[in-house]
């Protein structure tokens, strides 16, 4: 099990010293199969596969893969079948750098948050701050979204309920880059343990906004290292998602996923092709409007709720 | 990778030579082509296996063309489905008849409403509307800042008596809004809700209440051109929770093949009417379903193709009639097949009137009665090979037992056999350079029976497709007139 421990700063003497997080559990996974698995319904697990979004050719892989590995431990039960599906996801999902980089204890740690339009950026970075102020963090957003109307004006809502610094704009349409900038600059002026930044909403095949946040990156990278940049990624996404990966990648080179809006009928699947292609672990998990409405992604937890009966 | 649909599609044309009737075989190879090049562009599970299963009926039936090998018409039925399922003709907007028209717009989490609020408001006052936003968003932190953002920049008034940010009850400012809109004269109102799970009753309740209490003349169901598998799930529950009268498509202008668009057109019955397709409030459009349809299926590039072969297929046809004309080989089965020729012009019809100059040829296909190519149809459909063949056989018993075939009289058949004998010889004559002699022939409605005078006039013949209507009944009509100026006359060959 992942080690619930990171390093920030000291209020009292300054020190960087290690301090642990309430960890949030992910749970609440919606099961796949909620009928009765034997070795004939198989072949039926592609069309679920499928239906939750994992792509013609994970599906077709993991049918494969759990057919062979039935045969050789002679699973046929519907429990066996279960536990053998949840290992062979487990096998594939889990890594040992699904948790968040506050581990450094160079601070201020900064993270990027990108993705395409409304896939929950804002809302992704409310949770977030909230969850480092209750443990005691020092927290700096930077509002980089200077497009979309009111855009700053939401994460000034989310700052406010999270009890984290701002910093906006100075005037509308303003370079995002010279906002992110500026976001940690003020981090570190103010001794802030972090600097979270969030980025207008782009989809990924507009060549121009993605130059842009190529450019923002740049910014940040000249006054300090980029800790994380999370792509987050709607649960209800298709296969456009292997896209956005893939797309977002090559610009901000991504650290790690978002999963949002999880606490939908929608099942997320694309998160395993994604993972598997682009080698991006899965982090955090989105699962509903409130601010302490997130998890950390655990590979154990998913494969579990989705063989649960 | 499924940019390469049209490659594998094109090398199944290739391997699939032979023409005529499909075999479930080369049905079904196609088809799993198709069925995954679906699924990859997030056409939902359920939707792919009905859709396929209705190609697979429609393709095994009678709808075969001679021009086009098994797989092209594999294809041209999946396009022909998939702008059928997408609405065929795009939907207009239904305005109410005594103002204001309300328009609720409902969705998930990120679909977009609130900007394409905005985009449809612009859209609507381009079009002389007055239209007035409502703000019932009251969840989402600052999406009534938004609007009103939004609304100044479109220039149109908004409703938002409620800050938001959870303050604020949407059913009671959804109701105020309207008879705010009457105080105001405004013609449409629009209103703007929160976004929400098909799985949230609450909000799904307080949904259906808005709709209650405002009545609205259209229910928008906005969606992410993104959505995935769930979109069947999440139309289902919006349709059941909230009733949607047609839907909108949001973020075309990303890289996502928009399957979904097709799983919810399937799943609810409902067009989709509107299209976003950038960030400026301006980038918003009419949806236009044979465009989606090509961007579901990348069939662009296969569909010319086909279009060529048919057209290829078309040319040589007119060749091996004017060949049998010249060797006085035309049968009463070529006879029949220029007539139905002439018959799917009938179509045509409304569109010539439109234009100048035409109404000659429009007056021409008036006389034109469908029903007596029926009988046409039938009477030489009664006939044998042998007879078709060689009318010259055809005694007195045999045009009795036609006659009792078709359900005609003999006079009928007579009529016929002598009006394709005075065919025979007319183009016969004209094969050769003639003028034909006969009186009361005209040509121009012979639709095709001119082969040799049309190759050398217009090289195109009858109903090859130029994608453009008005240029098509151009060409239809200079084809037309090029034949009635050779011979002076009215009425046709065939006396229809």
């Amino acid at each position: 099990m992942v080690d619930f421990k990171f390093w920030r700063r000291d209020k009292t003497n300054q020190q960087t010293v290690e301090v642990e997080l309430p960890k949030r559990d992910l749970s609440g996974i919606r099961s796949l199969f909620p009928g009765e698995m034997s070795a004939d319904s198989i072949q039926d697990l592609e069309d679920i596969l499928l239906m939750a979004d994992f792509g013609i050719g994970a599906s077709e892989q993991i049918v494969e893969e759990l057919k062979a590995r039935a045969n050789k431990f002679g699973a046929v039960s519907d429990a066996e079948l279960r536990l053998v599906l949840k290992d062979l996801l487990v096998e594939y999902l889990q890594r040992d750098d699904s948790q968040l980089n506050l581990t450094t204890g160079k601070l201020p740690y900064v993270f990027l948050v990108v993705g395409v339009n409304g896939a929950g950026k804002t809302t992704t970075i409310g949770k977030l701050a909230r969850w480092l102020s209750d443990g005691g963090w020092k927290v700096t957003l930077g509002a980089a979204d200077t497009f979309r109307a009111a855009a700053v004006d939401q994460l000034a809502t989310w700052a406010q309920r999270a009890e984290a610094d701002l910093v906006k704009p100075e005037k509308e349409g303003q370079d995002p880059a010279s906002v992110a900038y500026k976001t940690v600059e003020r981090a570190i002026d103010q001794d802030a343990d972090i600097a979270i930044i969030d980025t207008a909403g782009r989809l990924q095949n507009k060549k121009d906004l993605m130059d842009e946040l190529g450019k923002i990156r740049r910014a940040v990278d000249k006054i300090a290292q980029v800790d994380e940049v999370l792509l987050v990624i709607d649960a209800t996404t298709g296969q456009n998602g292997v896209n956005q990966a893939r797309a977002f990648s090559e610009v901000s080179e991504v650290t790690g996923l978002v999963l949002s809006k999880l606490d939908g009928t929608a099942k997320g699947g694309v998160l395993y092709a994604i993972q598997r292609e682009f080698d991006i672990p899965v982090k955090l998990v989105g699962v509903g409007e409130g601010i302490n409405d997130f998890a950390f992604f655990s590979a154990e937890e998913f494969a579990r709720g989705l063989v649960a009966r | 990778m499924f940019g390469d649909l049209s490659t594998r599609l094109s090398d199944t044309f290739k391997n699939l030579r032979t023409r005529g009737k499909l075999t479930e075989a080369d049905i079904d190879g196609t088809l799993r082509d198709i069925r995954k090049a679906l699924l990859e562009a997030d056409v939902s599970l359920e939707v792919v296996k009905s859709f396929v299963a209705a190609v697979r009926f429609r393709a095994l039936g009678d709808e075969v063309s001679k021009a086009l090998n098994p797989a092209e018409q594999v294809v041209q039925i999946v396009n022909a489905e998939l702008v059928g399922i997408l609405g065929g003709e795009a939907r207009q907007i239904r305005l109410a008849k005594n103002p204001p028209t309300v328009i609720m717009l409902a969705g998930l989490q990120g679909s977009g409403k609130t900007t394409l609020a905005g985009k449809l408001a612009l859209w609507l006052k381009n079009q002389q509307q007055t239209p007035l936003l409502v703000a019932c968003d009251l969840q989402r932190p600052n999406a009534v800042n938004q609007l009103q953002v939004l609304a100044e920049r479109a220039g149109v008034d908004v409703f938002a008596p409620e800050p938001g940010n959870g303050v604020g009850d949407p059913v009671k400012v959804a109701k105020q809004s309207i008879e705010h809109a009457k105080s105001k004269a405004h013609s449409v109102v629009i209103i703007d809700t929160a976004g929400r799970l098909g799985v949230d009753e609450e909000l799904m309740q307080q949904a259906s209440n808005i709709r209650k209490a405002t009545d609205p003349d259209e229910v928008l169901f906005v969606i992410d051109a993104m959505l995935g598998q769930d979109a069947v799930t999440v139309a289902q529950a919006f349709n059941d929770g909230v009733g949607i009268t047609g839907s909108v498509l949001t973020k075309l202008d990303g890289d996502a093949r928009g399957g979904a668009a097709l799983s919810v057109a399937s799943i609810t019955g409902e067009s989709v009417l509107f299209s976003s397709t950038g960030e400026g409030l301006e980038d918003f459009e009419q949806f236009y379903p044979d465009r989606m349809a090509s961007r579901i299926l990348d069939l662009g590039d296969v569909l010319t193709l086909i279009e060529q072969a048919q057209k290829t297929f078309d040319e040589e046809q007119q060749k091996e009639l004017a060949e049998k004309i010249a060797k006085e080989t035309f049968t009463l089965e070529d006879f029949l097949d220029q007539m139905q020729q002439l018959k799917k012009m009938g179509s045509m019809k409304s569109l010539l009137g439109m234009i100048p100059g035409a109404s000659k040829v429009k007056n021409q296909l008036d006389d034109f009665d469908e029903a007596e190519l029926k009988h046409t149809e039938a009477i030489i459909q009664s006939m044998t090979p042998v007879e078709r063949q060689q009318p010259k056989v055809l005694n007195g018993s045999r045009r009795q037992r036609i006659a009792r075939g078709s359900g005609t009289t003999v006079t009928e058949v007579n009529a016929l056999v002598n009006r394709f004998e005075q065919a025979a010889k007319m183009m016969k004559t004209m094969s050769k350079g003639g003028t034909p002699q006969i009186q009361g022939m005209n040509m121009g409605a012979l639709g095709g029976g001119n082969p040799t005078a049309k190759k050398s006039k217009n090289k195109k013949k009858k109903g090859s497709k130029s994608g453009n209507p008005a240029k098509r009944a151009a060409e239809e009509r200079a084809m037309l007139e090029g034949k009635t100026n050779k011979s002076q006359g009215s009425g046709s060959a065939f006396g229809l």
